[in-house]
């Protein structure tokens, strides 16, 4: 819900939840994969809602060059998927952090960050057990020499990520996973409103998407 | 019927807390002469009749769609010898 409301708080622009069993997502510019525990995280974080009937719409949508963004539970989802390289395990310190980390934006590369300047610092919360980013050498050395490194965390690596790395793209730049949650960061009320970049970003680009 | 066992365990390239931290309880509790812990998770696939190269072809398959993730996982699968079977049908047992 708080991913519906910071999306429909844009001027123009409204947001429906879409049961997970729904096989069209026709007439949608974007699609967001929310945070939290998707059949209790059983067997892996993500790993049974992947097979969810919308994610065939999901990933036919992201084939398309149309934008995703997976927040924390939805960037396990995306990972597991194989929508976007790599997985995130355990967190390093074996447990749940719940706090409010600072991240810079590394790529503006992106429909979720081009409002953002290069190294820019957003205060947004994180909440997650197995938010730890991981892939091999190779992946990991793609991502930073293709800019598909989109947010790394600033101050300190709460969970223990690869080259404190926080958010992620795909090669077609359009599929964005990230742990932290901008939906939790919309207001001062709420700690910070620095996620509101997240979504003024995608309002830009869907904007610039359908004048073209 | 034929039981098929699934152990997943992290892949050694990949850092695993959770068997570091059983190692440093073990060792808090006395038990210094632990060198190291491998967590891993058991899986028991109970499968409907079927010929164990074939079930051993399935459960490879679930494994790389579902039970395992070969970015953080690596497993090994379990699957009856025939003979044993085959003993098992003779006898009755």
């Amino acid at each position: 819900m708080d991913a519906v409301r910071a999306v429909a708080s844009l001027p123009g622009t409204s947001a429906e939840i879409v049961w997970h069993e729904q096989e069209s997502l026709e007439g949608y510019d974007c699609i967001l994969l929310p945070g939290g525990f998707s059949y209790g995280d059983y067997l892996r974080a993500g790993a049974i809602a992947r097979f969810s009937p919308v994610m065939v719409a999901v990933r036919e949508f992201a084939a398309r060059g149309a934008p995703v963004l997976g927040i924390c539970n939805g960037f396990q989802i995306l990972t597991e998927a194989g929508l976007l390289p790599g997985a995130l395990r355990s967190n390093e310190c074996r447990s749940f952090r719940c706090c409010q980390t600072a991240v810079a934006v590394v790529s503006t590369q992106t429909p979720f960050t081009c409002a953002c300047e290069e190294g820019e610092l957003l205060r947004l919360p994180i909440a997650h057990a197995y938010g730890s980013y991981t892939a091999d050498a190779s992946t990991l050395r793609r991502l930073w020499d293709s800019s598909q490194v989109v947010l790394q965390y600033a101050d300190e690596n709460p969970n223990g990520s690869a080259d404190a790395i926080a958010a992620i793209c795909n090669d077609g730049r359009n599929v964005v996973g990230m742990m932290p949650h901008p939906e939790r960061a919309t207001s001062s009320l709420l700690g910070s409103s620095d996620g509101t970049k997240i979504f003024a970003s995608l309002l830009a680009a869907t904007m610039e998407t359908a004048g073209a | 019927m034929i039981d098929v066992t699934v152990t997943i365990r992290t892949r050694e390239s990949v850092l695993d807390p959770e068997s570091e931290t059983v190692v440093r309880s073990l060792h808090a509790l006395g038990y210094g002469e632990v060198r190291s812990v491998r967590m891993a998770r058991r899986i028991e696939l109970e499968l409907d009749d079927m010929d164990h190269v074939d079930a051993h072809a399935r459960v490879l398959s679930m494994c790389d769609q579902l039970l395992a993730n070969a970015v953080i996982d690596e497993y090994e699968i379990e699957v009856p010898e025939p003979a044993a079977r085959i003993t098992e049908l003779v006898t009755g047992a």
